[in-house]
């Protein structure tokens, strides 16, 4: 005999209702909740593209042009128009969950949920400014 | 193992969330719509090439390719747990999703090293 018990070995059937595998449907904070953990997808997608974009521009010139064309097709436009709502959802939940992650406290006090979530999205516009300021440079 | 590197996992799912909510909108709104569809005119090769050599540059592609890529790893392995109910594939999935996250880091290391 081992000295480990084994509880889950012999139990008996539990009752247990299979629970659809739409039950996020059911209720609009459920859905929104599924719809949030589905946003990685399209990070992903995106982190993806963007690997491809370096790898293009490892290649070269062409690789880079035929990069630039391919995202010109309307299957792609379409994909990005979809993943840019999405990491728009994703930031804005991101940013509006922060204080509840991270409680700040600056002596002794607690900083207004309001400041940290004000600081991000200051931080975010700051940052698109900045990429967009480099990106758009010259040409 | 898998008890010892969770905290590991889920500091890489934050940072990761924090990088691409901060970043990805500006460069996918940039890349995915502003320029296909002619907006803004789209940065030329050597403008893009010549930014790459900077160390700077490669830097933050690293962060802002890999950390995301962890962020989904981490995200979309509960997804499937709770979303498709596979609790019972468990380490096939996080197996999955977290080499998937390696690899895509894997080649963006090559890509910014051996890129000239």
């Amino acid at each position: 005999m081992s000295t480990e018990p084994h509880y889950t070995l012999y139990h008996p059937r539990w009752y247990r209702r299979r629970v659809s595998v739409w039950w996020w449907l059911q209720n609009r904070s459920y859905t929104a909740f599924v719809l949030r953990e589905l946003t990685s997808v399209f990070v992903a997608f995106f982190a993806v593209v963007y690997l491809w974009q370096l790898r293009a521009l490892a290649q070269g010139p062409e690789a880079y042009a035929q990069f630039l064309a391919r995202l010109k097709t309307p299957r792609f436009l379409a994909l990005d128009t979809v993943a840019f709502l999405f990491v728009l959802f994703h930031a804005i939940t991101w940013f509006n969950l922060t204080p509840k992650a991270m409680v700040v406290r600056l002596r002794g006090k607690r900083v207004p949920d309001w400041v940290i979530v004000g600081l991000n999205y200051a931080a975010w516009l700051v940052l698109s400014g900045g990429v967009a300021f480099v990106l758009l440079r010259d040409r | 193992m898998m008890r010892r590197i969770t905290p590991l996992l889920w500091l890489l799912f934050s940072a990761g969330g924090t990088v691409a909510a901060l970043l990805f909108p500006v460069h996918l709104f940039l890349t995915g719509l502003a320029f296909p569809l002619g907006w803004l005119e789209a940065p030329n090769y050597e403008a893009l090439h010549r930014l790459l050599t900077h160390p700077v540059t490669r830097l933050y592609l690293f962060v802002l390719i890999s950390l995301p890529l962890f962020h989904w790893a981490h995200r979309f392995r509960y997804t499937l747990y709770d979303g498709l109910q596979l609790k019972h594939l468990t380490e096939l999935i996080a197996v999955l999703c977290y080499g998937a996250a390696l690899l895509g880091t894997a080649m963006t290391a090559y890509l910014l090293w051996t890129i000239r």
